[in-house]
Order: structure tokens, then C-alpha cells, then sequence
């Protein structure tokens, strides 16, 4: 399993209810559902990815995360997953807020975009920056927002919840193997991955 | 539902069925139906296929649409020429895999395939009931289905499976029965006919009733509204389809003839296709049977039979795990409406799985060969089993 989701699987209690949203080919759903056996439900908006889920004997609904997300009670879920694709969300606050409606803590992961290679593009070649993790151009990429682990630290103050957990890595995106970058994160981590709770959410 | 009996391709059916009958509900037993009419007796047609299982865990019952009946897969005879309607999804290693599961279906109340309904002999006048039959409900579909399976001694469902008015009554059964049925699988259908459904229905119905043949639905000693039927056929036929299926099935190509006639025989191929669909229909359906179900179709409303006005209260007492699939391309069930029941059941903390799939072929399209489809009813059955074996 790619080295994110180990770290993300890594903070689950077994036995929780667990949302993963955007669960693409449910490799992460089906590792909680065996090692951790938690009830997990998975949204996923491309149809042969959710065919791929039900290959998994997965409980999974196709459709948009922002309007899936909706239907929810307050607190259906102990965690939710929000996995690489914060980055790619039109409303990222309303979002998050959503997250925290449904579920009692949100695992949110996306690629730091002030990881020092990405920042050199910029300052020597000019061009918007490109690399394995955001192979895109400009004028095609699906990531519309430029996240970095600092600008995400002050979003989840300024919105009056907590940091629970905070692990930054540095890897390649599908790779199995990774390392936890604890001095300068924010210049070395190829990904940042946090755990976060309401106001009074411990822990 | 048309016709669209297929072949499987790779030659693998489930073999030799057999149409068996169950009589209750005689006197002074009578069922009491939703409207308070009394019925008796009742007979219901159905037929199996796979072996029931030591511990009768591995039941899959199967209810078909409007025009289906109990005959869901497999032959008659050596040499009957057409399978059963599902052939494609239910046998050996399929969708619906009768090495493993033991599937029922049933013909349903109201229709002329063996279980009573209006052509059935009325024990009162010892004539067939013709409009004396009383109007019957997706409900009591059920229950009938319900007193078979009593009758069987099954008490517990694998899963119960349908699509449009079949779909109704898996809906039906989760919310009527919820300690019977593990799991529920619902396709290309709705909780309750819009004002588009109800109105295509109804011009089937006048069709019917404005046949100079029909004598109020009085006419099994003479002749019969055939050009009514035929007539709701073909606008049925033609709300099953889609725009996209039609454009490529027919455009506008002319049937046997290079030019146009200038009257009014059938020129184009789609004219020729529907006449003949209508006039197939005929020599199998009973124009009073389509009254009944399609009324007992456009009457079906959970919010106001199980919710009071409200489709998440309607759900609420459901303890099956459910799968709901739509298709692009039905527009007689549309995509919004599924996506409406799953969001009720979500409310509810329901185990729902929904996808829509792509497919161009309209309403018809759970009926006709489809990977995708059979593969997430294959993997959402095995999952189902396997998550009830572990419970036990």
C-alpha cells in the first residue's frame, strides 16, 4: 500500500466507522476492513473505480464527495477520510467544515506545493512547477488549489479546530516506501498529512 | 420491460425448469388486500433454480416487471426455442450464480402467467374476473410472494432482486419485511412513479379501454382489445428506450422500400419495429393484466403508504444491506430518483452501495447484457453471503 495511506491506516482504532472520500479502487477501505475491521464506506465518482471497490466486496456509492457528504447525520462517522484531494476541491472550506459535521475527526492529506523543488522551478525556470507528483500543466491539471503545510496549519486554526496529528513526508505519489521529515517540513515534505478534530476534540 | 429474451452467448444456461403453482388463501381464509378487498383463493405461479442450502441461507428471490413472469431463466423442454427473460443474468457461474444460489421468482398478482388475476376463473360467477378483480397494490404482490415462501418454509432471504415495477417490490419487501431480507437489490426503478410515468401508463390504459373489443374488460369469450394492447405496447416499448438507443437502432431508415409511400403503411423501421412488438405482445399478455399492474405501479408511493409523506421515515425500519443501480440513459426512472432513495437511506444508516452506469440503451438496459452490471450484483451477493455466514 502507497507509504500515505500506511500512515493514514496507522492512525485508525479498530472497529471505527470510517468514510473515505474519493476511495478510488478501495485499496485503503479494504486494508482498514481486514487488519483494523472497521466499517468503511467509500464515495468515488468513476464508475470502473467503484466496480473495482465491489471486486473488493466494499459497501461503495459513485457520485461527487461534496454533494455525498451531504445526506450524512451529524457525527454517522469516527473518521473521514479526505485523501490527496483537497487539492482538487472547488470549496475547500466548506468542505472541511462538512467533514467535521459528519465525522467526529477528519484525516486530510495533499501534496505540499513549497516542497524546495517545486519553489527552484519557479524562481530559475519560470514555468508553473512540474514533477512526479504534479505531472500536470497549468491548463490541465485537476489540482486547482496550491496548498502548502503552513498555509494548511493556518486554515485549521483560523477555522477553530485542532491538529491532532501531523506527519509529513516525503515519497513519490504510488510509492510503497517514504520517510517522515520532521526538521523544515514545509521545505521538505513531499506530502503533508494531518489529523484534525473540532475545537474540543482530544486526541 | 420488452422483449428482449437473449440468448446467454456463451451457450451457458441454467438447463430444464419447471413452472410449479401454490394454492392458499381459500375460504373463509381470504387475503386482505391494501384497497380491503378480500381475494380467494389464490394461485401462484413460480419457478426455482439451484439447490436450497442445509440451513436455507442462500435464497435469492427474483421479481420481475410488467411484462415478466415466473419463467426468470433456463427452458421449458429440449426444445424450447427461448429462455427465460434474465437467462442472461441468472445460471451457472452468472450474475446471479445458481451454483451457489437457490433463486425463486415468482409470476405476479394481477398477471396472466399463472398467478391469479383478472383472467383467472372468479369462484363467484365461475367466470374469469375481468374488471371484478379487484385493484391490487405492489404491497400485496408481496404478501403474496410472502405466503409462498411461508408456504416453502424460507425464512430468511439472501437477497431479494428486481428492476422497474420489480424493483418496486424489493422496496417493498425491505420495508414491509426488514427481519427477512439481508439484502436488497434495486434496479432501474423509484420509490414512486412521477407525473411522466403515470401519464405514459395512462395512455397505455385508455389504448386498452377504447378498443371497441374491450366490453369492460368483459372479452375472454370473444374477441380480444389486441389493437388497444398493442397500442400500449408500442408507447411503453418506446419509454424504455432512450433518444441515443433509437437514433442508432433505427435513425430514420425505411423498412423493405427505397422510398416513401406517401400513406400510411409503416416507412420507417422504427414504425415496422413497434408494430411488431405490439402485435408479439398481444399473443402472450392479457390487456386486463396490464391495467392491474400498471396501476398497481403508478399507486406505489412509500412516502404515503410507509413514511407519511416522508421517503426517509419510509426507510427507516430497513435492516437490509442494499445495492441501488440507475442508467444514464433511463428516462422513465431517472438517475435523480435513485439517487434520492439512497440519499433516504443513507439518512437512516442503511449499508447502501449505488452506481449509475453508462448505458445507452434506456430503462430496458438492466435487462439486457451488461459486464458491469452483473459483476457488482456477482460481487455485492458474494459479499452479502459471505458478511451473513460470518454472522451466524
Amino acid at each position: 500500500m502507497r507509504y500515505d495511506l500506511q500512515v493514514i491506516a496507522s492512525w485508525i482504532k479498530p472497529g471505527s466507522r470510517v468514510l473515505d472520500l474519493g476511495c478510488g479502487e478501495g485499496e485503503l477501505l479494504l486494508y482498514l476492513k481486514k487488519e483494523k475491521a472497521v466499517k468503511g464506506t467509500g464515495i468515488e465518482s468513476s464508475e470502473a473505480k467503484v466496480e473495482k471497490c465491489f471486486e473488493k466486496g466494499l459497501q461503495v456509492l459513485q457520485g461527487d464527495i461534496t454533494e455525498e457528504v451531504r445526506d450524512y447525520p451529524d457525527n454517522t462517522f469516527d473518521y473521514v477520510i479526505l485523501s490527496q484531494t483537497l487539492q482538487q476541491v472547488l470549496k475547500p472550506d466548506m468542505l472541511i467544515k462538512e467533514l467535521l459535521r459528519v465525522g467526529k475527526k477528519i484525516i486530510v492529506s495533499f501534496p505540499n506545493f513549497s516542497y524546495w523543488s517545486i519553489r527552484l522551478q519557479i524562481l530559475f525556470f519560470g514555468y508553473a512547477p512540474k514533477n512526479q507528483q504534479l505531472p500536470y500543466e497549468w491548463y490541465n491539471t485537476p489540482n486547482i488549489r496550491i496548498i502548502t503545510i503552513k498555509d494548511f496549519r493556518r486554515f485549521v486554526r483560523e477555522t477553530g479546530c485542532r491538529v491532532l496529528k501531523e506527519v509529513d513526508i516525503n515519497t513519490h505519489s504510488h510509492d510503497l516506501q517514504g520517510k517522515i521529515v520532521s526538521f523544515l517540513p514545509n521545505l521538505r515534505a513531499t506530502y503533508g498529512i494531518f489529523l484534525v478534530g473540532r475545537r474540543n476534540e482530544k486526541s | 420491460m420488452s422483449e428482449y429474451i437473449e440468448h446467454d452467448r456463451a451457450g451457458i444456461s441454467v438447463g430444464i425448469v419447471e413452472k410449479k403453482f401454490y394454492t392458499f388463501a381459500a375460504p373463509p381464509d381470504e387475503l386482505v388486500l391494501e384497497s380491503g378487498a378480500r381475494l380467494s383463493p389464490i394461485t401462484v405461479a413460480y419457478e426455482t433454480m439451484g439447490a436450497l442450502n442445509d440451513d436455507k441461507s442462500n435464497v435469492v428471490l427474483i421479481a420481475h416487471a410488467l411484462s415478466g413472469d415466473s419463467h426468470v431463466a433456463g427452458y421449458y423442454s429440449e426444445n424450447d426455442p427461448k429462455p427465460g427473460w434474465w437467462d442472461i443474468m441468472v445460471g451457472p457461474g452468472k450474475g446471479i450464480d445458481t451454483d451457489k444460489y437457490f433463486v425463486i421468482c415468482t409470476n405476479v398478482l394481477g398477471g396472466c402467467m399463472g398467478t391469479t388475476g383478472p383472467c383467472s376463473l372468479n369462484p363467484a360467477t365461475a367466470r374469469p374476473y375481468g374488471l371484478d378483480f379487484p385493484v391490487v397494490t405492489i404491497g400485496d404482490m408481496v404478501k403474496v410472494q410472502k405466503a409462498l415462501l411461508d408456504h416453502l418454509g424460507i425464512i430468511k432471504l439472501l437477497a431479494v432482486i428486481g428492476g422497474s415495477i420489480g424493483g418496486m417490490q424489493v422496496i417493498e419487501w425491505a420495508i414491509s419485511y426488514p427481519e427477512m431480507v439481508a439484502s436488497a437489490i434495486m434496479l432501474a426503478t423509484t420509490t414512486r412513479h412521477s407525473a411522466l410515468a403515470i401519464a405514459f401508463n395512462e395512455i397505455g390504459r385508455q389504448a386498452i379501454m377504447s378498443d371497441p373489443n374491450f366490453n369492460k374488460g368483459d372479452y375472454y369469450n370473444g374477441p380480444k382489445p389486441d389493437l388497444g394492447l398493442a397500442l400500449a405496447r408500442m408507447v411503453g416499448h418506446v419509454t424504455y428506450l432512450s433518444d441515443d438507443a433509437m437514433r442508432s437502432k433505427f435513425g430514420r431508415r425505411l423498412q423493405d422500400r427505397e422510398s416513401l409511400s406517401f400513406d400510411f403503411d409503416a416507412n420507417f423501421q422504427v414504425e415496422s419495429y413497434l408494430r411488431y412488438q405490439g402485435s408479439k405482445f398481444v399473443q402472450r399478455f392479457d390487456a386486463n393484466s396490464f391495467l392491474y399492474i400498471t396501476k398497481a405501479a403508478d399507486y406505489f408511493d412509500v412516502r404515503r403508504q410507509h413514511g407519511n409523506d416522508s421517503e426517509v421515515e419510509a426507510f427507516a425500519g430497513v435492516k437490509a444491506k442494499v445495492l441501488v443501480i440507475s442508467f444514464t440513459s433511463d428516462w422513465l426512472y431517472p438517475t435523480y430518483q435513485s439517487r434520492g432513495m439512497v440519499k433516504a437511506m443513507k439518512k437512516n444508516g442503511l449499508d447502501v452501495s449505488f452506481c449509475e452506469i453508462e448505458a445507452k440503451c434506456g430503462h430496458d438496459a438492466f435487462l439486457l447484457p451488461n459486464e458491469r452490471q452483473s459483476t457488482l450484483i456477482n460481487r455485492f451477493l458474494k459479499r452479502v453471503y459471505e458478511e451473513e455466514s460470518d454472522a451466524l
